[in-house]
């Protein structure tokens, strides 16, 4: 079973990522379970949805306690968030940022992650360039098929086509794709990403 | 065909498939999806020949239900928590008069304090009302469930609760097989009312009951809870029969093979108590599972079949009841009262007003319930350092103030603490 663990805040999509991602799961033939974390959820405040993907019926219903991924909207969450507790020590770690680790001091723990598991993605950019607002969720989802290869980009593509028919779904799959791009390229032709 | 799907969408598909003629709801969290799906499927057209009906409060939504089912319709709605309280005159009413009302329940803690999470406390506040009640394990399940309880409530005349936990199950987005309406159809029939309000033929529903007969009409009520046992488990073999899968049922087992501690639990949590179960399995620990779908009636004999070569049995409650403890282990304990010998019985309170109930603490509970024993209800995963300190608080001054404030201060405070140690640690 592989868990993923989307931190955001209210606004940004990370209920609709998680449920784009056991979409795109869906899709490929496996079972996936979504779902948020229950909040009395409003704009801005710190919100949590899971992802559960695995070849077998989930029978589990626990909240995600030992992500082998975490997905992060907003980089700032890691100063009132535990954000990183319990990641498996062969984890994923892909966060919204232009900064590099060092500036948001995750430097120590990205070097505790394999080579490779750890990136940061300009979710944010990516989305105002094609959909107009700072939506990360599916620039944030491309990216994370991208490095970690548990869901394909068709798949994932697929997802945010039927969640959002018409002018808006392009949007979102541009966005996708382009992170997905920036990830699968070599580290020197990456714009604004840092990478070990 | 099978969907990747929000619970609460999927119960609204399968419900509409169901063909009701009036819906009548008032939002509430965690349910409101489901009516607002309902509401879509009208307007859309996609559900014809339906009446939806925004009313101002859940007292008139269920008293809107009793009017439309007393005049012949197949009437449907849905509430939780307080939602069932502020109705509850209504929910005695509509079993009373024997109205087939089905109604939806996204399970969730009543306050005070206030909590929009989940546990079963409105259901359990509710269980002497007379409507048959039916829990959830998955939203396959969830979604199945509708159909059977409208095939079941309009046969006896009796309203059934459909109970699903609350954001658990109401907003997991998993894989639902949605049926067809042919197969639908040719399961639950056009509603033929035993009774209907007509000006051409008129007719009284509600007449007031004196002491000369009252006990006779509440024992046909009580008649028709205990023929619904054996209804519950012929319409689900008759639901698999048609649909292809197993739902429903008065309860069922899992790994109850030579177990010496058998669990008992209602709902979302026995999806997790099965994977603890198969855990426990390896490690060489004689552990099954009794997952009981109908709570009303209550399934005393078929219970009593299946804990019977139980040594031990433990009761997982999603609710409360301060003076007395788990309303399931109750229940089962009195279903157990005549055996001989009977199993021990241990009783656990978990994931009250949404604390999570985990594989770890369902594992930790079963080794405890084998090897040391408690007495009365253990609540899991009590924070006892929490209540200890609430407890000393109060009792230093008789002007202590609310207590659910001060613990919500001092849980925040440990949490702001163990967020400024990780910090000083990086």
């Amino acid at each position: 079973m592989f868990e993923v663990r989307i931190h955001g805040r209210g606004g940004q999509g990370a209920v609709t990522a998680a449920e784009l991602l056991s979409v795109a799961a869906f899709l490929e033939g496996r079972r996936a379970q979504a779902f948020p974390s229950f909040g009395s959820e409003r704009t801005g405040a710190p919100v949590v949805a899971f992802c559960r993907i695995s070849d077998r019926e989930i029978r589990l219903r626990e909240p995600v306690q030992r992500p082998n991924a975490l997905i992060v909207q907003d980089a700032t969450l890691f100063k009132s968030v535990d954000v990183l507790d319990g990641l498996a020590p062969d984890g994923y770690l892909v966060v919204n940022t232009t900064k590099s680790f060092a500036e948001l001091h995750l430097d120590e723990i990205a070097a505790r992650l394999p080579k490779g598991h750890v990136r940061a993605a300009p979710a944010s950019d990516l989305a105002r360039a094609h959909i107009g607002r700072p939506a990360p969720n599916t620039a944030l989802l491309g990216a994370f098929a991208a490095i970690s290869g548990v869901v394909s980009l068709e798949a994932l593509l697929e997802a945010i086509r039927r969640a959002f028919p018409g002018e808006m779904g392009e949007r979102n799959v541009l966005a996708a794709s382009a992170a997905h791009a920036a990830m699968t390229a070599s580290p020197a032709q990456e714009f604004a990403c840092s990478n070990r | 065909m099978l969907e990747q799907i929000e619970g609460s969408k999927a119960m609204a598909r399968t419900i509409a498939l169901c063909r009701p003629q009036v819906v009548c709801a008032y939002p509430i969290t965690p349910q409101t999806h489901i009516v607002e799906g309902v509401g879509d499927l009208v307007r859309t057209g996609a559900l014809g020949n339906c009446e939806f009906i925004n009313v101002e409060s859940e007292f008139a939504a269920l008293s809107v239900a009793i009017g439309a089912s007393a005049a012949g319709s197949r009437a449907y709605t849905a509430t939780a928590s307080q939602g069932l309280l502020f109705m509850a005159e209504a929910v005695y009413n509509a079993a009373g008069l024997g109205l087939p009302i089905v109604m939806t329940l996204g399970n969730r803690a009543i306050g005070a304090p206030i909590n929009i999470w989940n546990d079963h406390s409105d259901a359990m506040a509710l269980r002497e009302s007379g409507w048959i009640q039916l829990f959830a394990e998955t939203n396959q399940e969830a979604a199945d469930l509708h159909v059977i309880a409208f095939r079941l409530a309009e046969e006896l005349s009796v309203p059934a609760m459909v109970c699903v936990d609350g954001f658990i199950l109401t907003h997991a987005v998993e894989a639902v097989d949605i049926p067809e309406q042919a197969q639908v159809d040719a399961y639950l029939p056009p509603f033929e009312p035993v009774q209907s309000l007509d000006p051409d033929d008129p007719i009284s529903i509600g007449a007031m009951v004196g002491p000369e007969a009252f006990t006779e009409v509440r024992w046909l009520q009580w008649r028709k809870q205990h023929a619904a046992l054996e209804r519950i488990e012929a319409l689900s073999a008759e639901f698999a029969a048609t649909f292809g899968r197993d739902s429903g049922g008065l309860l069922r087992r899992y790994r109850m093979e030579d177990a010496e501690l058998a669990i008992v639990a209602m709902g979302s949590v026995n999806g997790t108590i099965k994977d603890a179960i198969d855990e426990l399995r390896a490690e060489g620990v004689g552990v099954g599972l009794v997952t009981l779908v109908a709570f009303r009636p209550f399934p005393t004999q078929a219970l009593r079949e299946v804990l019977v070569g139980a040594a031990h049995v433990l009761v997982i409650d999603r609710s409360l009841d301060p003076g007395m403890g788990g309303p399931l282990a109750s229940n089962v304990d009195l279903a157990l009262r005549n055996l001989s010998p009977a199993p021990h019985l241990h009783s656990a309170i978990a994931g009250l007003g949404g604390r999570a109930v985990t594989k770890t603490a369902m594992r930790q509970l079963a080794r405890d319930a084998l090897a040391d024993a408690w007495e009365g209800p253990r609540f899991v995963d009590l924070d006892e350092k929490v209540v200890a300190r609430e407890l000393h608080r109060s009792a230093r001054e008789r002007r202590c103030g609310p207590s659910a404030e001060h613990v919500l201060k001092a849980t925040e405070r440990e949490k702001i603490a163990r967020v400024k140690a990780r910090e000083a640690m990086r």
